[in-house]
């Protein structure tokens, strides 16, 4: 898995409560085997009209927030299904952060496994991100998870909260199958534990 | 001992390893599988030189893209894309020697109504899907999540999950249910009153009389949706109802195990003094037949009342609410009862189990589909399609104008081609009224079984109790 460690870059506001895994990339994705090449598709229904042209008025599409690495937005992102090609199509496009005051929880584990960082604080430092995220691509945000702070253009520091699992997982870009199976000998204990205790299991 | 939640029994009775920061290792007793989102998992296995670690524990069954039109096994009659997912899946079966039901077995059908039917999923058991509906099996005193893809790569390789434990929410639902009131309006009520993100961060298990009443299929009914009021699962503590179901299901114990496992399902409930994070009650009484009238399952009010107006919310919910009845074409003040729709589905996870076709069919017996109007049922498995038509409720269905297809997700997701067109409004027995989530710009109100019924038969949303 790709690191996280510092990123210097632009936001593009989404301010929306409930944007859901259909909004942030629609089913007649999820077709591929692969896990690549859903970035052109996210947010696909707000993004292009029926026919495939751009909708200059979403913000992804301004010329200011097409090299966005940062997503501010609204309570709650992510709900809905636990469709894994949600945070691919936001990896895909670019998207390495995103900042909310909530995230479902599924999408939210989704998206350590993939090398972003999402970052819950509180509505009036979303408020200010916000803010400043509107300003284009002249404001550059710092996301640094080490030292757990987002830094607006103005120099305003904001800390989060990050559990250290995955944060030490995602700063080392470590695949946690290949931590899991150094326990190998534990999961085999537990079996035969359970084998014991519970047989019909 | 320290008193316990039903939750906090099944987690320690799975925790392999625990880290200091409170990071467990967590063992996973089933793991079922679907075409959508596990061939990056098999593929991220195949790539890496691992095994499935334990295919015994393993189910699959393709549902989300199938078609469920008739002669669907010919893999001709399959669009490129399903086909090629669904001969994915078969060949990740083959090699990596998991349970599979193909497309063409009678026992084939949406993952979360196959697992129970089959005796998969069994109280105390952990059980994890690449489908967030999961929570469904919740309804056994089960621990039943949700996971991404990455995950399902994670369980096949480890049998484990790594997890933080979850908050505990009890949600009680006192007293008795009125007439025309299901389990659906239930698990919308507990939404409407707790907003979509109010079950973030909680395992919540439902309790109180109205719970207890229910039988198995309206508690999974109850389960399912605990992940559209943000949940990570749902759970009901098990009981004479939940054994009477399980009991000579194919893979559930025999004899001396059963007699084993019972002695251990009854001690699965959570202690009259365990610790609560949250507590919500509500009143069986009051609820009444619900229906949906925005794009978040949490827009929910009964039949009875109107489009409300957008100011009369606060915060991002303003906007979010102008955006959905723009969306779905309604104005503030509007009666519900008012809303014309084009099209009723019945079928999903939610309610595509045969008490739910009953209690559609008891609704529809001798009556016809509003002229013009498309209706469809999808059942849930080949299993509970076949009882339907044993019973005479296939017939029901198709004398008063109903499509009755085949088992599979259909038009839940619209994945296949069971779709909305745009602007066209349905009354769905599914889960999620997402933009665009039954197809382009269709506009999806989430109903009872019975409701939908009556939709079909009056042409617009209707109050099911009018007509029983
Ligand atoms: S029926 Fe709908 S909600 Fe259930 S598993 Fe299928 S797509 Fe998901």
């Amino acid at each position: 898995m790709e690191k996280f460690e510092k990123l210097t870059g632009i936001a593009a506001p989404l301010p929306l409560v409930n944007i859901d895994t259909d909004m942030i990339i629609p089913k007649q994705f999820l077709k591929t085997i692969k896990r690549s090449g859903l970035g052109v598709s996210l947010f696909q229904e707000m993004r292009y009209d029926r026919q495939g042209n751009e909708n200059p008025d979403f913000v992804l599409n301004k010329p200011q927030y097409r090299e966005a690495e940062i997503l501010v937005t609204g309570d709650n992102f992510g709900c809905g299904s636990s469709r894994e090609h949600a945070p691919w199509a936001l990896k895909d496009f670019g998207i390495r952060t995103v900042i909310a005051t909530s995230f479902a929880d599924i999408f939210y584990n989704n998206c350590f496994k993939n090398g972003i960082l999402p970052i819950i604080l509180p509505q009036e430092a979303v408020d200010v991100l916000m803010q400043d995220a509107e300003k284009g691509s002249n404001a550059r945000m710092i996301v640094d998870l080490e030292a757990q702070t987002v830094t607006s253009s103005d120099g305003e520091v904001f800390p989060f909260e990050v559990d250290s699992f995955k944060k030490h997982c995602l700063l080392n870009g470590l695949d946690d199958i290949g931590l899991t199976l150094e326990k190998a000998s534990s999961i085999d204990a537990f079996e035969t534990g359970i084998a014991q205790a519970r047989p019909w299991v | 001992m320290s008193p316990k939640t039903l939750y906090d029994k099944i987690w320690d009775a799975h925790v392999v390893q625990q880290d200091e920061d409170g990071t467990c290792l967590l063992y996973i007793d089933r793991h079922l599988v679907h075409e959508v989102t596990s061939p990056q998992a098999f593929e991220g296995l195949r790539m890496a030189g691992r095994k499935v670690h334990a295919p015994d524990r393993t189910i699959a069954v393709p549902d989300h893209n199938v078609p469920t039109t008739a002669g669907r096994e010919n893999p001709d009659q399959m669009p490129e894309d399903s086909r090629i997912q669904v001969a994915a899946l078969d060949q990740n079966a083959r090699d990596f020697g998991i349970h599979y039901y193909p497309v063409d077995d009678i026992r084939q059908g949406i993952v979360h109504i196959v697992g129970p039917e089959q005796g998969w999923t069994l109280p105390g058991m952990t059980v994890v899907c690449g489908d967030s509906h999961t929570a469904t099996h919740g309804a056994f005193g089960a621990l039943a999540h949700g996971i991404g893809t990455s995950e399902v790569e994670h369980v096949l390789a480890t049998q484990t999950l790594i997890q933080k434990k979850s908050k505990n929410m009890k949600v009680e639902i006192t007293g008795k249910l009125r007439p025309g009131v299901t389990a659906k309006d239930i698990t919308l009520s507990v939404i409407g009153a707790t907003g979509t993100a109010g079950g973030t961060g909680y395992v919540i298990e439902y309790c109180g009389e109205a719970i207890r009443d229910l039988s198995m299929e309206g508690r999974m009914t109850v389960c399912n949706m605990a992940i559209e009021g943000g949940a990570r699962a749902g759970l009901i503590a098990p009981d004479e109802t939940t054994f009477e179901y399980v009991r000579g299901r194919p893979h559930a114990p025999k004899g001396a195990q059963w007699e084993a496992a019972l002695d251990w399902w009854k001690t699965l409930y959570s202690d009259d003094d365990a610790h609560w994070d949250k507590v919500v009650t509500i009143k069986g009484e009051d609820i009444a037949p619900l229906v949906t009238w925005g794009t978040s399952p949490e827009d929910v009010l009964p039949i009875t009342g109107e489009v409300p107006d957008p100011a009369s919310f606060s915060g991002g919910k303003v906007e979010a609410a102008r955006r959905s009845l723009e969306y779905m074409g309604l104005t503030p003040g509007q009666k519900l009862s008012d809303i014309e729709v084009d099209t009723v589905f019945i079928g999903s996870c939610t309610n595509g189990r045969i008490e739910d076709l009953r209690a559609a069919a008891a609704i529809l017996k001798g009556k016809k589909v509003k002229d013009g109007m498309r209706a469809m049922v999808v059942p849930g498995s080949g299993l509970v399609r076949a009882q339907a038509e044993e019973e005479g409720l296939a017939d029901i269905f198709r004398e008063a104008g109903f499509e009755w297809r085949m088992a599979g997700c259909s038009m839940c997701l619209a994945m296949n081609p069971d779709q909305l067109s745009e602007g066209e409004r349905c009354a769905s027995t599914s889960n999620r009224n997402f933009e665009g989530r039954q197809g382009y710009k269709g506009r999806t109100h989430l109903v009872s079984p019975a409701m939908a019924a009556a939709a079909a038969v009056t042409g617009k949303l209707t109050d099911v109790r009018e007509m029983i």
